[in-house]
């Protein structure tokens, strides 16, 4: 039998090795998994395959174009924990795969891309600036919108709707106040006034427990209470502690946008506008779930390098970030226009949706909201403000 | 009285045969029927579950409408709006070409990265055809050799053999190919790119290979070029004139189609999707998605003269000729 299977591989060996192809891209999802507590609400469980259906949608749309073209796209999933990622970043690049789409959190992300500076690295799930800012790579893509394009969009729709005046109640963790600080940076850029602040203590308390509503109710409107008149309240909750119990009890009925309420996100699954509609039934089809952001993010990281190779013909990782970095560049993702890439910092331009959990409610850039150059470029860090280097003389 | 007995001859002597302008409503999954002369709505029917493309055959008597949530063709009756019969079409069907002799449908099923080829007369699937993802621009050239799909994550355009029902060319374009439309001498090909905002125009070699000729881009001062979507085409029987509708930028471009500058943009209903000519190109009707209109272009002068309202989210549009 052992021989027969040896006998069966080596056939399959032979046919690889007749077959040469104009570009072989191997590429990986490495994700992170990190401890932590079941979230709040139970529609937001993890899949066991969270980024890896999205992943193996795009190599297959990569692959039907590829066969057009003579070009093979190959993937692999890994998942592992903070303390194996490195011997698992060494078997993927062992295995010579030197493009890496990485889900993990912003210290993780780093230690990968410096471990791995000949190798193509897409962020797909750390909105940290600092790693667009202070701490860009220059061998890494965010596709991820940052936490900076997500308060930018939230802010950008507070000032259409004329709902200037904001509560802004945030987590203790220090996620939760970076996020907060990217509200308050966002209320500057477009006029917002935060009237006031509130902290909400992470007290590792029953937020998830049968009766926990009862002392819900009672909490939150006395965390919020008297608060100085306010439109609209922000919520800065990375940590996923009480944000979505924030609509429906607060002291003063009013809008809730961030973390709760209405959210900033890369995709939905309800989304159907721009030919979504085929995504999501295409996504559905294959994993069989509704998709996640973490999917989609997934996707739209092997689908840019996927485009990249269709275009160029290479699979070279430095060619293909070349490439996605240049002018020439674009790419369709179901959200209205092309999607490209910032050259200064790598952050990949992108409309922000607005969910409510059940629709996209708007998207943003909003009308009226104005660049030179493009008007995506209204949401996050901009090139004078991005203080990145390592792309410096770039495209 | 004397008016009254006037008028009801005027009504009896009325030319019988008039043109039948058929509207696919993609959300209300319905057709809307206007009459040619008269503009006026003669009726809306139920047409399956998301209609979209439609066409009607050669000799005018059937109606044919992608029901894509049905995953078939429903075949309509074009003077009774009676339903036939119903085609196989392979999942999602969203857009069709029908072969000039009125025999094959070919049909782009958007969910399965296919061309699926059926005989109308036998109802039977001849073929069907592995293309990119998401196929849905659908055309044939006039001599019947090839049919072009065009697919809008792969970017390509297929020229598909309808001898073998194989792919012979691959053309790549810009992003999200929506529509391809050949001239009526087979010499041209346009393939408009929704979110590239480009129409790619590829010359065509008497054997069918085609060759890029250039690229028509858009321009509207004071609109954000992310809104200038090509998405349907038209162009004139001479090969003069090419019309592509904008999209979101609710505009019909006017261009010229050879020297491949845009020469106007007519302002029409909003979320402009599909257009198709009335007999003698006329007037050019288009379909408006978010007002739930078509608008009336008079062709020779370039110029929006009339809207009319149809059903929801209207789609794809087409007139059959000369009804009795």
């Amino acid at each position: 039998m052992k021989a027969l299977c040896a006998a069966f591989v080596f056939s399959l060996a032979s046919i690889w090795s007749g077959t040469a192809f104009a570009a072989e891209l191997r590429a990986a999802v490495l994700r992170i998994d990190y401890q932590k507590l079941a979230p709040i609400s139970r529609f937001e469980k993890s899949p066991t395959d969270l980024a890896f259906a999205g992943a193996a949608l795009a190599t297959q749309d990569n692959q039907t174009t590829g066969q057009f073209l003579g070009h093979k796209f190959e993937l692999k999933t890994v998942s592992t924990t903070p303390e194996k990622a490195k011997d698992a970043l060494g078997s993927l690049r062992a295995d010579g795969i030197n493009v890496i789409v990485v889900s993990a959190n912003a210290d993780d992300l780093l230690a990968i891309a410096d471990a791995a500076t000949d190798a193509l690295v897409l962020n797909a799930g750390a909105p940290d600036i600092r790693l667009r800012d202070v701490d860009c790579r220059s061998n890494v893509l965010h596709i991820t919108p940052s936490n900076g394009m997500r308060a930018d969009a939230v802010a950008q729709f507070s000032a259409y709707k004329r709902w200037s005046r904001w509560l802004l109640v945030h987590g203790s963790n220090s996620a939760d106040k970076r996020l907060a600080d990217a509200y308050r940076k966002a209320a500057l850029k477009f006029g917002q006034k935060i009237v006031e602040e509130r902290e909400i203590l992470d007290t590792g308390g029953s937020r998830r427990s049968d009766t926990g509503h009862v002392a819900v109710q009672r909490q939150i409107p006395v965390l919020v209470q008297e608060a100085k008149e306010h439109d609209l309240v922000i919520a800065a909750d990375a940590s996923d502690v009480f944000a979505p119990y924030l609509p429906f009890h607060l002291w003063d009925p009013r809008p809730v946008m961030g973390s709760a309420g209405l959210r900033p996100v890369s995709f939905n699954p309800a989304s159907e506008s721009w030919g979504g509609t085929q995504f999501q039934s295409r996504f559905e089809k294959l994993a069989g779930r509704y998709v996640t952001e973490a999917d989609y993010d997934a996707w739209l990281a092997l689908r840019a390098v996927g485009e990249a190779v269709t275009r160029t013909g290479s699979d070279d990782p430095t060619v293909l970030r070349d490439y996605m970095l240049g002018d020439k560049f674009e790419l369709a993702a179901f959200k209205g226009q092309p999607l490209t890439f910032r050259s200064w910092n790598g952050q990949m331009r992108q409309p922000i949706l607005l969910y409510d959990g059940r629709i996209t409610a708007t998207v943003s850039p909003q009308e009226g909201f104005l660049h030179q150059f493009s008007p995506l470029d209204t949401l996050g860090l901009d090139a004078p403000e991005s203080k990145c280097t390592a792309f410096k003389g770039g495209n | 009285m004397r008016i009254f007995v006037t008028l009801a001859l005027f009504l009896v002597f009325t030319p019988a045969q008039a043109d039948r302008i058929f509207v696919s409503n993609e959300r209300g999954n319905t057709v809307t029927v206007i009459d040619g002369a008269t503009w006026e709505v003669i009726k809306e029917f139920p047409a399956g579950l998301r209609p979209r493309g439609i066409t009607v055959s050669p000799d005018g008597t059937k109606l044919y409408v992608c029901a894509s949530d049905d995953n078939l063709v429903r075949v309509f009756d074009t003077r009774t709006f009676e339903e036939l019969h119903t085609l196989p079409s392979g999942p999602d069907p969203e857009l069709f070409v029908l072969e000039p002799n009125g025999r094959r449908l070919y049909i782009a099923n958007e969910d399965d990265n296919l061309v699926t080829v059926v005989d109308t007369e036998t109802h039977a699937v001849l073929a069907e055809v592995p293309v990119g993802v998401e196929p849905e621009g659908m055309a044939i050239s006039p001599n019947s050799a090839f049919v072009v799909n065009t697919s809008e994550t792969t970017n390509m355009a297929h020229f598909i053999d309808t001898q073998t029902n194989t792919i012979k060319y691959n053309m790549l374009v810009d992003q999200r190919p929506r529509y391809a439309e050949y001239t009526d001498d087979g010499k041209r090909l346009f393939v408009t790119a929704e979110i590239g905002g480009t129409v790619s125009v590829f010359d065509i070699a008497e054997d069918g290979k085609p060759t890029e000729a250039g690229k028509i881009s858009f321009e509207v001062p004071g609109v954000q070029t992310e809104w200038l979507q090509p998405v349907g085409a038209k162009v004139t029987s001479d090969g003069k004139w090419l019309f592509v509708a904008l999209g979101p930028s609710n505009r019909v471009a006017v261009v010229d189609a050879v020297t491949l500058e845009v020469a106007k943009y007519i302002l029409v209903g909003e979320r402009v999707w599909q257009l198709a000519f009335t007999p003698g190109e006329k007037f050019l009707l288009t379909t408006n998605g978010n007002t739930n209109d078509i608008t009336v272009i008079d062709v020779a002068a370039q110029k929006a003269i009339r809207s009319i309202p149809v059903g929801q989210q209207p789609w794809g549009v087409t007139v059959a000729a000369g009804i009795k």
